[in-house]
């Protein structure tokens, strides 16, 4: 299953390459996407820049669940733990006079710092233990918010700092603002798993006895990946406060997010990049179509994801990937045989 | 052979991307005691556990009295009188020693074994039947992984390193208790890596290197350089195999 | 008297939990599956109790006599399909699929019978309780549900320390391989587990629909009660749900004591210190643990 250009001819033992590079192609059509994307709010319909909005949202927490569940082999059920925290610091910064935008970084910070001492607690869990734990937390993070009356206690508060500016015009920087972190979020994974921390994850993903007598810390690594989901959460969480300009603890956190991001990478495909944005344009685009018939879409995606998990758990786009042997944000390496024979 | 009771019939089976077994062929008679011996890793346990439906061979056949039992599932062995003590004793261990036994009577075929029969042959079960296994030496562990096998009243007994763990005076009792076995009427295919024992106690030898059968005789017939050699892999007395390298 | 009855009402509820638990902990003790669904299996049961019961005219408080062996019936096909299939290929996709089937049937319920609060009628028993002293009162209701779950949870005991079935029950869930070579057709054994298993979320469920009303997202607070009692009395022992279930009663019902909106915190606080301190819980084996 080897791919790409010869140049290994003349070496003596097997090479080791980078799956393939980035084709052509893909970096050119990204260029592209990035541009219409980055310009949506002024090509687009409005309506579409808030689908799109959401679409980013989406996809930054379809990664970050990815990350967790598909490489660092963690299935949570509890992401919006960081989902609900990361909107309540971005309202919490935003009621100290702090322009809501300026709070996303300052967000995410804050998630991160509080998912290392959730990872001690959580870490003497396993498996669907793990899981159900995560939930527990989510849940009590949300039973301690609501309990703060500053922040808005059980009905929530408006986001101020907002106020000033046109709706157009908060909608357009919601919507930049978003896409940025998405970007930001996607493309940070990106190098990250072609990394060597990446390397790292994949060798725990696949045999994690072999990773340790290989010296690999599994521990440290998942803690590492356990926070960097958080934070990515915790950005996501911050957008959403500021694009929905009222902030409500049921809603920031529901377990809705979690059936969503884990329905979408599996879908998708759990271990790729890809994965995660692939499934969120079907869950769109599902969404959209059976917008009324109330919450059908759900039930057809639920059933959908049991059906992949049971019979083809690479999800779409990694079938697409054994079947094509292409990738378009490859990640990962190949060992080529020598050319030389004896 | 057409009287065989179990026949193996040039089976290959792989172990993830390792082939473990490589086109091994046997017989067993009914009231014959065949050792297997090898070294660490030869396939001699994925043989045995092949034959009790663990693994799903990739060729070949495994007959049991002249019927394929491919599609059997290891409990429906059981019943057809197949019975596997694995590696490692794997006793349950929530449970105490009666309650093992009693597991493995559960379903059992109708024969001369039965829990009772279990006592009189290991007679210091009955004072000991309430005790947990963790409170059972290693040897009494062994004992009990027998009985366990032999309540179902097997026709054919499959005992894989019966000595592993063990205290050279207890693999000598255990193995004593071999050829009482065999007069009940249970045929054994027994895996040793312990090469004197199970020469010993055998009426025929096969020997595996590396997957692949290195020597086939009678303990009579072969001597002690022959099977050193079928053990370790330099020049091969039989069949198959071509020169290998060992470590 | 206030703190008695803070443990007796802790007590009485954690009976309620300890019922819905059982069953989670003979799913992952025997077939070492978490299923996520469970919570919304009780509300499924108690819906069906609400809506089947009248038309085959079986009082509320009868109507378990169906719908347990329904659901026994129900959990046995389920384990049989879908769920061995997603134990054939590993912890993960057991996670995934009960957590998606879970979010399926929530969704359905919604759709079907809409996010209106429902219960089982039992007329007038549901008002009478008992009064032994000046604030403490005794319901009825959760005075039998409380005796329900110990009685369950001591024929369960019994079911699998005496009984042949019961014994490869404990052999399978011990070493699944071993009892195959054993004659046992694991398969089936499994299916027996969560047949059981089934049965008393069954009974959980319509007895959820006695105590409170319930809705389509039901389900998914009494899966982490439920969760948490069998963490905080110890993975692997049946009796120590029942603790557990009762620890965390009466934690909430101190926590209510204090302020009704630190009620679920209080539970999920004790959980977590549980985690933190005694991770295999109070009579647990240490066998979810890392």
């Amino acid at each position: 299953m080897s791919l790409l250009e010869p140049s290994s001819r003349s070496l003596n033992g097997p090479s080791i390459r980078r799956s393939t590079k980035p084709p052509i192609y893909t970096l050119v059509g990204v260029l592209i996407l990035v541009a219409l994307l980055t310009a949506a709010p002024w090509i687009f319909p409005a309506e579409w820049s808030a689908v799109l909005l959401n679409f980013f949202i989406l996809v930054i927490m379809a990664t970050m669940w990815n990350l967790l569940a598909g490489y660092a082999g963690m299935i949570s059920i509890g992401q919006q733990a960081f989902i609900g925290l990361g909107a309540y610091a971005t309202l919490f910064f935003a009621l100290k006079g702090m322009n809501p935008f300026f709070t996303i970084p300052l967000s995410t910070v804050v998630c991160a710092l509080i998912a290392v001492p959730v990872t001690f607690l959580l870490f003497r869990l396993r498996g669907g233990y793990f899981a159900v734990a995560t939930w527990v937390v989510s849940d009590t993070a949300m039973l301690v918010i609501l309990t703060v009356a500053y922040l808005g206690g059980g009905t929530g508060k408006a986001m101020p700092g907002l106020q000033g500016l046109s709706p157009s015009e908060t909608a357009h920087d919601a919507y930049l603002a978003t896409w940025f972190v998405a970007l930001i979020v996607v493309v940070c994974t990106y190098l990250l798993l072609r990394s060597r921390l990446g390397l790292v994850l994949a060798s725990i993903r696949d045999n994690e006895v072999a990773a340790r007598s290989a010296g690999v810390n599994v521990q440290s690594a998942r803690r590492l990946i356990f926070v960097i989901a958080a934070a990515g959460c915790g950005a996501a969480g911050a957008v959403l406060a500021i694009s929905q300009p009222f902030v409500q603890a049921s809603n920031v956190f529901n377990l809705q997010w979690a059936a969503e991001m884990l329905f979408v990478s599996m879908i998708g495909g759990l271990g790729t990049i890809e994965g995660p944005i692939i499934g969120s344009i079907i869950y769109f685009t599902l969404q959209q179509f059976l917008q009324q018939y109330g919450v059908w879409y759900l039930i057809i995606f639920g059933s959908l994801a049991v059906v992949v998990a049971l019979w083809q758990p690479k999800g779409i786009w990694g079938a697409f990937r054994e079947r094509f042997h292409s990738e378009l944000l490859p990640v990962g390496y190949w060992v080529r045989e020598s050319k030389t024979k004896e | 052979m057409s009287d065989a009771l179990l026949e193996v019939k040039e089976l290959s089976v792989y172990h993830g991307q390792l082939r473990a077994i490589d086109d091994v062929s046997l017989s067993l008679r009914e009231g014959e005691i065949l050792a297997m011996i090898g070294a660490n890793g030869a396939g001699k346990s994925t043989l045995l556990r092949t034959i009790a439906g663990l693994h799903k061979p990739s060729s070949g056949a495994v007959l049991f009295d002249g019927k394929d039992i491919a599609k059997l599932t290891p409990n429906r062995r059981v019943a057809l009188g197949i019975s596997l003590v694995p590696e490692g004793r794997r006793l349950f261990a929530s449970m105490t020693l009666e309650e093992n036994l009693q597991v493995g009577a559960y379903r059992a075929n109708k024969g001369s074994f039965s829990i009772k029969r279990v006592y009189e042959l290991f007679d210091w079960m009955p004072s000991r039947r309430k005790q947990s296994t963790w409170q059972l030496s290693g040897g009494e562990q062994q004992a009990v992984a027998i009985g366990r096998a032999l309540v179902a009243n097997p026709k054919v007994l499959l005992l894989d390193e019966l000595s592993l763990g063990l205290a050279p005076i207890v693999i000598e009792r255990i193995y004593a208790l071999v050829p009482e076995i065999v007069a009940h009427g249970v045929s054994i295919l027994l895996v040793e890596q312990d090469v004197a024992q199970g020469v010993a106690v055998a009426d025929r030898v096969h020997c595996l290197l590396e997957g692949r059968t290195s020597l086939v005789g009678t303990p009579a017939d072969l001597t002690s350089d022959q099977i050193d050699h079928a053990y370790f892999g330099a020049d091969i007395s039989h069949s198959n195999a071509t020169g290998d390298v060992a470590e | 008297m206030i703190w008695l009855n803070i443990v007796i009402q802790g007590a009485l509820v954690g009976g309620f939990y300890a019922l819905f638990a059982c069953g989670l902990s003979l799913m992952f003790g025997v077939l070492k599956v978490i299923n996520l669904a469970h919570g919304d299996m009780a509300v499924v049961a108690g819906y069906v109790a609400v809506f089947l019961a009248p038309h085959l005219h079986i009082p509320g408080l009868w109507s378990f006599v169906i719908v347990v062996p329904i659901f026994a019936l129900v959990g046995y096909v389920l384990q049989r399909t879908l769920i061995q299939k997603s134990i054939d290929r590993d912890p993960f996709t057991t996670l995934l699929v009960t957590f998606g089937l879970s979010v399926v049937i929530e969704n359905l319920l919604l759709e079907i019978y809409s996010a209106n609060g429902q219960t089982v009628n039992i007329g007038a028993l549901i008002t009478k309780s008992w009064h032994p002293a000046s604030i403490i009162y005794v319901s009825y209701v959760s005075l039998g549900v409380l005796a329900v779950a110990v009685a369950v949870l001591g024929v369960l005991q019994l079911f699998l320390s005496k009984t042949g079935t019961g014994r490869l029950i404990r052999a399978v869930a011990d070493d699944r391989e071993a009892a195959q070579l054993s004659g046992a057709n694991y398969r089936h054994i499994f299916g027996i587990a969560a047949a059981i298993a089934f049965a008393t979320v069954a009974l959980a469920g319509i007895a959820y629909g006695m105590m409170t009303q319930f809705a389509p997202t039901s389900g998914g607070i009494n899966l982490l009660f439920a969760f948490e009692a069998v963490v905080i009395g110890g993975i692997g022992s049946l009796w120590g749900t029942l603790v557990g279930g009762i620890a965390l009663g009466v934690a909430q019902q101190f926590g209510a004591h204090i302020n009704p909106q630190y009620q679920v915190l209080a539970g999920n606080v004790l959980f977590l210190l549980v985690l933190a301190v005694r991770p295999q819980g109070l009579f647990g084996k240490k066998t979810a643990l890392s």
